[in-house]
């Protein structure tokens, strides 16, 4: 350890060795980055489950990975694990099934499902049934599997015995933030020297159908099924609400200092996390953008920059008509004018839509990416302006740029907001 | 915010509990929980309600006192009111309940489920259902017309935690963890490591679990981890009695505590979480003994268990926790078994006794559970019914 391994508060640098994605783009780095810097989406109408009688029926599905239904869990942990192994594989750390490190999993929350809830109701033998006969036909023990698939920890279990990962993995929600509060723990993990390496992702395959409903009943999806490849429409005037999808994202954080000892290609450093509560509404966010405008200080301070030193902006962007001009109000209260209208900012849920609990992750694994290739992606579907958020956002096609230092936002329900600040390996 | 001092030669400082809020079936707040560990007060719990099931019922609780807002409280589902409710009692104990100053820098971590169906909405659609040729259809028409708007954020799990910001003004910070009994010790290592290491100056760290509803027993019973019939103590391994309680701690620097006045209850001097492979015989007793080690047992050590009554890890631990010599008392025995909020109700109950130098009286009947003598720190274990195992180490302060 010298001193170039510590970061100018004297933590340990800590920086990224092997990035994994997966979203309805398509499997891996190469071809998620091919097609997002082409500006195409992934958006379609669904196909997993019946839409007749929905308000919604288009989504980014990950529809390549299974025939046919299966439960969210499981999902879940396909995606999880398709990144995973790609990061880890990237890095060179470890051996097959020991991962020297532990693991940080942003997952959603799970319950018994629809089809699960109809084995049990036709088990009890009659209709029609009372919720507490399911009781009888849960106990019947036709079913034992279904416990442990549906426990909360369920899926990051699993993933710990796949990866061999050190100790007790955590599951964490902080809803749309979640993939970046999974990184931020890595961080803090590893500066506060309990460990050397950190595998944090996050995934989410939760599209079935109470899902999307729940989300359409909080009016916080939008309805332009006809064209789905144009429904997501971040900082767009004609912008009407997310669409909901699938993906993952997995990292293999390490200290700098390690990463160096051993020889491994460093991706990229994770310079700061900053995070902040807001508590003026369980879905939206505080009108002053006080919560916003806090986290994104936190991590710039965490990071020890300022606005300044920001080549690229990540957005939460999610394309409903209060996230995204919040987000606007937020930069505003960050940024200079000057500085905000000279800096490129886009949205990836234009093309992949919101891939919620896994979003954090996959937006900051883009963003890595943007840094090395020194391309930024474009906010596609951006055809009408919106003239109250005037942005630089890279309208529809990609932009080669050089690209030192991104922040990545997300921002979630019950007010959980995490920004990052990622920037390319030290000089 | 960065601290200088922090990083490889990093500090470690002593980390303080300052506040504690406690919700069980034996009442709300630390005296209360006291007094009726005092008088050897049997459990109280409930087998007709969901017969053939066994809970322990939350004690009547005037939810207005913490969430003044009957709005807030409509569009929260029990667990979160129990949470909340729990939270506030915290917030109050440590003295910082409306200081803004304080909250808006404070750090939580919450360990949470999530939940609830409406019971009578999904037996409605089920029976539909199966009378239905079109049943995708009704299934998604009855969905959009039968759900309620705000279910899914009573439901969503990390909205325990938002609605502690929204109803107590906490911000600094929030964050949810997941998992069944280990998200509790997480919870808990997380929040000390960040204060003991300078990453945090104050947290709020708790859980809160609703045992009155039959979806959980649903799950559980799917591997038969219930409790059924008549009640009986936690080390017979006699299945779980889930239990309603809200847990929170307040967790705080010294310098922090020192600064605004504040006294410790007790002193959080130690979390560890461990995963034993249970496949392999003797996992879990072995990580059991090795956590017993870790946390030290020198005179005056007691341990108060989270154990679940779940089959094989509750043997398991029993094994390590008899070999160690070790005065015992189960939360379960007294409370039931919360699930996420489980550990940090232990530590809750880990620090009333280092405060008060005294265990309380063992329950009759319990294999494991013995008079003890004076006692100045205390152990706390969690072996998940499935998964997980943990301790934490609460000394006098």
């Amino acid at each position: 350890m010298t001193q170039a391994h510590l970061d100018k508060f004297g933590r340990p640098i800590v920086v990224v060795t092997g990035i994994g994605i997966v979203t309805s783009l398509g499997q891996g780095k190469e071809d998620n980055w091919r097609r997002l810097t082409a500006g195409e989406s992934g958006i379609h109408t669904i196909t997993r489950f019946p839409i007749e009688g929905m308000r919604t029926t288009i989504a980014g599905t990950v529809d390549f990975l299974f025939d046919g239904r299966v439960a969210a869990p499981n999902l879940s942990e396909k995606l999880a694990t398709l990144a995973a192994e790609e990061a880890i594989a990237e890095s060179g750390i470890g051996t097959s099934g020991e991962f020297p490190g532990p693991l940080f999993a942003a997952v959603p929350p799970v319950e018994l499902e629809w089809p699960e809830r109809q084995q049990l109701a036709d088990a009890v033998g009659h209709y029609p049934i009372v919720y507490r006969d399911l009781l009888g036909a849960a106990a019947s023990g036709q079913f034992r599997p279904w416990h442990e698939r549906f426990l909360f920890g369920s899926v990051a279990d699993r993933l710990a015995d796949k990866f061999g990962t050190q100790g007790q993995p955590i599951s964490l929600s902080t809803a749309c933030a979640s993939g970046g509060t999974a990184i931020q723990l890595g961080v803090e993990a590893i500066r506060r020297g309990e460990t050397e390496v950190a595998l944090s992702l996050g995934t989410d395959g939760s599209v079935h159908p109470e899902a999307l409903i729940r989300f359409s009943l909080l009016s916080a999806l939008t309805t332009a099924n006809d064209k789905p490849e144009e429904a997501a429409r971040p900082f767009a005037k004609n912008r009407e609400g997310f669409v909901m999808a699938e993906g993952a994202a997995a990292f293999v954080l390490e200290s700098y200092a390690h990463a160096v000892a051993r020889g491994a290609k460093i991706l990229g450093v994770l310079e700061g996390c900053g995070e902040m509560a807001d508590n003026f509404h369980r879905t939206r966010s505080s009108p002053d953008g006080r919560p916003i405008i806090g986290c994104m200080k936190n991590a710039l301070a965490d990071a020890g920059v300022t606005p300044d030193d920001v080549d690229y902006i990540n957005a939460h962007g999610t394309s409903t008509p209060e996230n995204d001009r919040m987000e606007y109000v937020g930069l505003k209260g960050v940024f200079s004018e000057e500085k905000l209208a000279a800096t490129p900012i886009s949205s990836n849920k234009s093309m992949i839509g919101h891939t919620l609990t896994a979003a954090g992750a996959i937006e900051a694994a883009v963003s890595l990416l943007t840094i090395q290739n020194g391309r930024i992606p474009p906010t596609i579907n951006y055809n009408i302006p919106d003239p109250a958020i005037p942005l630089d956002v890279v309208p529809n096609v990609a932009r080669d740029a050089q690209v030192r230092r991104v922040i990545s936002n997300s921002f979630g329900f019950g007010g959980q907001n995490v920004c990052l600040v990622l920037a390319a390996e030290p000089a | 915010m960065p601290d200088v001092t922090e990083g490889r030669g990093r500090i470690q400082r002593d980390v303080w509990i300052t506040g504690i809020g406690l919700v069980s079936s034996l009442g709300e707040g630390l005296d209360a929980h006291w007094q009726a560990f005092a008088a050897g007060s049997a459990p109280v719990t409930d087998n007709t309600t969901f017969a053939p099931y066994v809970v322990h019922p939350l004690v009547k609780v005037s939810f207005d006192n913490q969430i003044p807002k009957k709005g807030d409280q409509r569009q929260m589902e029990p667990w979160q009111r129990i949470g909340t409710y729990a939270a506030g009692l915290a917030l109050d104990s440590a003295g910082i309940s409306k200081n803004a100053e304080i909250l808006s820098n404070t750090d939580m971590v919450v360990a949470a489920g999530g939940g609830e169906r409406d019971f009578q909405v999904d037996a409605a659609i089920l029976n539909d259902l199966s009378a239905s040729n079109d049943a995708g259809r009704l299934l998604n028409e009855r969905l959009l017309s039968d759900l309620r708007p705000t279910l899914s954020l009573a439901q969503l799990s990390n909205l325990l935690a938002g609605n502690i910001s929204i109803v107590h003004g906490v911000t600094g910070s929030s964050r949810t963890f997941m998992g069944e009994e280990s998200s509790g010790v997480d919870a808990a290592r997380i929040a000390y490591a960040r204060i003991a290491a300078g990453q945090s100056e104050i947290g709020l760290v708790g859980g809160a679990y609703n045992a009155e509803r039959e979806d959980t027993l649903l799950l559980n019973d799917l591997d038969a981890f219930c409790m059924k019939g008549e009640f009986s103590p936690a080390f017979t391994a006699p299945g779980i009695a889930s239990g309603s309680m809200g847990a929170f701690l307040v967790l705080e620097s010294p310098e922090h505590a020192k600064a605004r006045g504040a006294t410790p209850i007790a002193k959080l001097s130690g979390v560890w979480s461990e995963r034993a492979k249970r496949a392999v015989a003797g996992a879990v007793t072995a990580k059991v003994k090795s956590l017993l080690d870790k946390a030290g047992t020198a005179p005056g050590t007691a341990v108060i268990s989270g154990v679940t009554g779940a089959r094989e890890a509750t043997e398991a631990e029993a094994e390590a926790l008899t070999a160690s010599g070790l005065p015992v008392r189960a939360v379960a025995n007294r409370i039931g078994h919360g699930f996420e909020a489980q550990f940090i109700a232990a530590l809750a109950l880990a620090a009333l006794t280092v405060s008060k130098g005294t265990l309380f009286p063992p329950l009759a009947g319990d294999p494991l559970e013995k008079a003890a003598d004076g006692v100045s720190r205390v152990i706390v274990t969690q072996v998940g019914h499935w998964r997980g195992e943990g301790a934490g180490l609460v000394e006098k302060a």
